[in-house]
């Protein structure tokens, strides 16, 4: 019986993996702390490193850990904690999102369905032809590297120039110059020469300046 | 039932595997452990004589009882709940800092015969899982409800982000010229001429930038004093406080080690004569490492406090358009030179 149970370590792992991602993700949606909402959030992400690993995906498993939880979680939770947020607020106003919401996960729900029928997304390839296409036996990111800048450097470039975009875009809305704080012109400070910040100025005893 | 047919049942055969897996990593962590706390004891001691003090000397021959005697006192403190503080998460913060400094050591090869898990991908492992080392921070600041606590998690949180930016990039230049993400290559890779020598700007800058991810002085502003009272740990007390610190010392430990593979040959002798060869690996290693550690302990003895401008201006206008030229430059000499 406990063979049976070990028989398949990469089967009980993929099953801790999905629950605890599907947990992570309930939680996101159903905590009342948006911090607790970004915590379960970033156990969501762990774990879907922990299924791409199991795939043979380390790569983007770790990748995932990296941009993800390293930085992106780490912006959000950089807001949430120093903005004010008026808890009580955020609850109203569910039944004017609903039906958007609604919209979104059935298409989400749809893709899904598709995705798993190879219907609409036979063009894509899997890992396994990924790895045939680069001439197998390569290590993770030596295949991605090898069709990503051959088969898919249209596509590439282009989310690159998005990416671009959006920095570029986020830096112009939020960058304004400001006149009213003290800058410090490090230049300036270091070619200051003893001549320009003190002067000597002999005394009269009994006088002043 | 002899000993032979008990490890020949076969939930012993399942379970067996992964015991060793435990036992070898118990063999990893306690003498860790036992570093970090000798590491206390060593930053003590140097910046004693530094400042011609003999440091702790009354614990033991040598003052060498003195981190034992520490953490007895720490753990028979009172554990301090604030009020308002949030329970779990204040509790959970120490364990964040404590636990991803333990977790990279798992690749990290300390001699030839390679690490724990010799996986390919070393580097980026040791990246992701040293990258988690922030929430600890943010969330003790956050779940401590306290100003001080909170600033300074606010602080510390974006000196470690900065900072990794410049890491990452001076580490790809490394993996550019060693043409491997496995740590263990890299260090091979290095057996004609450590990556110090032809990268030597960017070896300064790993320096820099790892004594400002581990908030170490002359970056530690997340602790200073005059303006935030403790840093993000204020609020904590006994075996938690003693986490934050830990977490702290071994991930010094842990940044002089990828110091040491990736920039000063790992457990390679500096030049690959003979008799250098006789001494094993493992010495070289850690003679490198501690080579690394004292420059921690020198530096905040000799050293003051940056002002956070000066910080980030270092950070993100000094370090990251000159690691990402040298970057762009290293592959350039890569393609047409070699």
């Amino acid at each position: 019986m406990l063979e049976n149970i070990f028989n398949n370590f990469a089967d009980i792992m993929f099953f801790a993996f999905s629950a605890f991602l599907l947990i992570g993700a309930l939680g996101v949606i159903m905590s009342k702390n948006p911090a607790y909402s970004i915590l379960c959030m970033i156990l969501s992400f762990f774990n879907a490193s922990g299924l791409f690993i199991l795939m043979g995906a380390e790569f983007l498993g770790l990748l995932l850990v990296m941009v993800y939880v390293g930085a992106i979680a780490v912006m959000f939770l950089f807001v949430l904690m120093t903005i004010d947020i008026d808890f009580a607020e955020l609850k109203t106003g569910f039944a004017k999102y609903a039906p958007f919401g609604l919209f979104v996960g059935a298409v989400l729900a749809f893709e899904i369905i598709f995705a798993i029928q190879g219907g609409l997304f036979s063009g894509l390839n899997s890992l396994q032809e990924t790895a045939a296409l680069s001439g197998a036996e390569k290590s993770n990111i030596e295949q991605i590297g090898a069709v990503m800048f051959t088969q898919y450097v249209l596509p590439f470039l282009a989310v690159s120039i998005v990416l671009l975009i959006a920095m570029v875009g986020a830096i112009c809305l939020t960058h304004r110059k400001r006149t009213d704080v003290k800058r410090q012109d490090i230049n300036k400070q270091l070619s200051r020469t003893r001549e320009q910040a003190v002067e000597l100025k002999t005394v009269k005893p009994g006088e002043g300046i | 039932m002899d000993l032979q047919q008990i490890l020949n049942l076969p939930e012993v055969q399942l379970i067996l595997p992964v015991l060793q897996t435990v036992i070898s990593i118990l063999l990893m962590i306690f003498p860790l452990i036992i570093c970090v706390a000798y590491l206390t004891y060593a930053e003590r001691k140097v910046i004693g004589y530094m400042q011609l003090r003999v440091g702790p000397n009354r614990v033991g021959p040598f003052g060498l009882l003195q981190p034992f005697a520490d953490a007895l006192k720490l753990m028979f403190k009172e554990i301090a709940l604030p009020k308002k503080s949030n329970k779990v998460v204040f509790l959970i913060a120490p364990l964040m800092v404590f636990v991803p400094a333990f977790l990279a050591w798992a690749v990290i090869p300390v001699n030839g015969n390679g690490a724990l898990a010799n996986i390919n991908l070393g580097v980026l492992y040791l990246l992701a899982v040293s990258s988690l080392g922030v929430y600890g921070i943010l969330m003790a600041g956050w779940a401590s409800n306290s100003k001080y606590a909170f600033l300074a998690a606010v602080r510390s949180g974006a000196q470690m982000v900065s900072y990794e930016v410049s890491m990452g990039l001076t580490i790809l230049s490394v993996i550019l010229m060693a043409g491997s993400m496995n740590l263990s290559e890299i260090v091979l890779a290095q057996k004609d001429m450590w990556y110090a020598i032809p990268a030597f700007p960017m070896f300064v800058i790993f320096i820099i930038s790892i004594l400002a991810e581990t908030n170490r002085a002359p970056f530690d502003l997340p602790e200073a004093e005059a303006e935030l009272v403790a840093g993000y740990n204020v609020e904590y007390s006994s075996m938690p406080f003693a986490l934050f610190f830990l977490g702290e010392y071994a991930n010094m430990i842990l940044m002089s080690a990828m110091a040491v593979l990736l920039f000063l040959g790992g457990w390679l002798p500096p030049v690959d004569v003979a008799w250098l060869n006789w001494i094993p690996g493992f010495v070289w290693f850690v003679v490198k490492v501690c080579a690394i550690l004292f420059i921690f302990l020198w530096a905040r003895a000799a050293l003051p406090r940056f002002r956070y401008d000066q910080l980030m201006r270092l950070g993100w206008k000094v370090f990251l358009p000159f690691s990402l030229i040298w970057l762009v430059l290293t592959a350039f000499v890569l393609k047409f030179m070699s």
